[in-house]
């Protein structure tokens, strides 16, 4: 198993009036190489989920184990060698005021604290971002500032990436950008997770998406995982089902405000 | 004013501004990189110039130096520390620091609140014997003053495009991403620190050996002259590389001193160096805060213009 969760559990502000119950009891197993899918309502701990596997905090209870590793009381920076994570907002995956080659050099690392860009990083930079199709090998001494979301996001995506980890967390990683850029990051990411090989796991609002990219579909409710489909159970569900589904799972109406059926 | 005096006094302002933009290029490390206003930077001064006062009374100029910066090291390392493992807010753990480093300043100078090299040998008295011979020997000062700056330029170039340096930029520009490349904020930010507070020592140190005595003082405000520096330099270069703006941050050091000095000369009073000081960060700052309402200011005002004639009308 790449990541095996087990029994996390999270509460935020305990013995307080707004004590928030955010992961109860939740269990998970991906096999290497597994790319899952993961939709449910605001305030399902989707984020949260991630957030537990990250190290943004530490669980209540429960274990993480990462490759075999037990990362439970990891430190966050130790965590992000085997973990890289994307999130919504494109600005926050890079640093504005350092250009392109300095932040993929930062991500990619490798080298001693002394070491500086050299010219064979630069060679490979530049076939990486080549990759995105977005003009960036050109632009690499230029502040990341000056890039947008969507350019911004697919280089988070290629930093995240550089080496390629363990696995790899996308917190609906395309839900602000425009449609096409939207696909096109998408796209790029579907072909360096399978280039690579990477565990992947990746909440949307999709519904469309949710079955269709991947191996697997998770459903997560009131901080656990309600649905959890695979193989040709998948294959044969459908949008309107997949909602149906929810339903009888979760017991109560989907929030159906951010849940895009096309 | 006649041109001697004119010579004399950009020379003065010159000498003074390399030794400050020590100053100055640490916090272009600790304010505009790390993006930690580093209020310790008084003590700090202080120290470095009591500690390299000693030293140096004790028979060892050059030495003087190495410890002025290494107890600057060490002070960075307390603030940083007590922001990044204490829980201590970045601005109150650099006033403690700062309050902390006045007893200790006192205590290294052994009760005393001022230290005489007067007798002493300085880094400045040696280049004046080393030069004596060639026609720089009256620019001693400056020609220390001027290979003190280049080496720190030099250094922060250098430093700044490792990986390390990388990282320490990173801590200020985005702290997530820092942590997502596998390194922890807390080595980066006291690494940070650490280097700009050798900076600040090496500062002070240099200014009591060319002054030929260490106050209790003389650092008192230099936070608040160095950011100054710091703006006028940004101001003057807003672009460019590391090099470039480092130059600018010694740019701005200089042109502070010469305004000031210039100010002098037109019977200013000498106690009013802080007060100036103040007013340029302010204007620094607020500036194009006030640049970017301006416009907005002028439509209201416009607009309360029009619905008045048009009620009267």
């Amino acid at each position: 198993m790449m990541l095996t969760l087990s029994h996390i559990c999270k509460t935020f502000y305990p013995g307080t009036v707004n004590e928030k119950r955010v992961l109860t009891d939740l269990n998970l197993q991906l096999a290497s190489g597994d790319f899952v899918t993961i939709i449910g309502s605001n305030g399902a701990g989707k984020s949260t989920m991630f957030g537990a596997i990250c190290g943004d905090f530490l669980v209540d209870g429960g274990s993480i184990l990462l490759d075999g590793e037990d990362i439970t009381f990891q430190p966050a920076h130790l965590r992000a060698r085997h973990i890289g994570r994307l999130f919504q907002d494109p600005m926050r995956g890079s640093a504005p005021g350092m250009t392109i080659e300095e932040n993929l050099a930062l991500a990619a690392g490798g080298t001693g604290p002394f070491s500086r860009i050299s010219r064979k990083d630069r060679d490979r930079f530049r076939q990486r971002l080549a990759l995105l199709g977005m003009g960036l090998e050109d632009r690499m001494k230029q502040p990341v500032g000056l890039l947008s979301g969507g350019q911004r996001q697919a280089l988070t995506l290629l930093m995240a990436t550089m080496n390629p980890p363990k696995l790899l967390l996308l917190d609906e990683h395309t839900a602000a950008l425009d449609p096409a850029t939207a696909e096109k990051v998408l796209q790029l990411t579907k072909e360096i997770v399978r280039e690579h090989r990477i565990t992947t796991m990746m909440v949307t609002h999709n519904m469309q998406n949710a079955l269709e990219l991947g191996n697997r579909t998770l459903m997560m409710d009131g901080g656990s995982i309600v649905l959890d489909v695979a193989g040709e159970q998948r294959s044969a569900l459908t949008v309107a089902e997949l909602l149906e589904r929810f339903r009888a799972g979760a017991g109560k109406a989907l929030d159906n405000d951010r849940i895009l059926l096309a | 004013m006649n041109v001697s005096a004119i010579f004399s006094l950009g020379q003065t302002a010159l000498e003074l501004g390399l030794i400050c933009s020590l100053t100055v290029l640490a916090l272009y490390l600790s304010y505009s990189m790390l993006n930690v206003c580093d209020l310790s930077t008084d003590g700090c001064f202080t120290l470095g110039a009591v500690v390299g006062a000693t030293v140096a009374i004790a028979g060892h100029p050059y030495l003087a130096i190495l410890a002025a910066m290494a107890a600057g090291i060490c002070s960075g390392f307390v603030t940083a520390f007590l922001q990044t493992r204490m829980g201590v807010d970045s601005l109150l753990s650099g006033i403690i620091v700062n309050t902390a480093l006045y007893s200790i300043n006192i205590a290294i100078m052994q009760g005393a609140s001022l230290l005489s090299m007067n007798k002493a040998e300085t880094v400045f008295t040696r280049m004046k014997d080393f030069l004596e011979p060639t026609p720089l020997a009256q620019q001693y000062k400056l020609v220390v003053s001027v290979i003190a700056v280049a080496a720190v330029v030099v250094f922060l170039t250098f430093f700044l495009n490792t990986r390390l340096g990388l990282s320490i930029r990173a801590t200020g520009d985005n702290v997530d991403m820092v942590q997502a490349s596998s390194i922890n904020p807390v080595f980066t930010t006291t690494v940070g620190l650490c280097v700009a507070n050798a900076f600040t020592g090496l500062s002070g140190c240099l200014l009591a050996q060319s002054q030929k005595s260490a106050e209790i003082n003389i650092g008192s405000g230099m936070v608040t002259i160095a950011l100054a520096s710091l703006l006028i330099g940004r101001t003057l270069v807003p672009r460019g590389g590391i090099l470039v703006r480092a130059l600018g941050a010694v740019l701005g050091a200089f042109i502070f001193r010469v305004v000031y000095a210039v100010a002098l000369r037109l019977d200013m009073p000498a106690y009013m160096l802080k007060l100036v000081s103040s007013v340029i960060v302010v204007l620094a700052i607020s500036g194009p805060y006030l640049r970017r309402r301006f416009p907005l200011l002028m439509r209201r005002i416009q607009g309360a213009r029009a619905a008045g004639k048009g009620g009267n009308s």
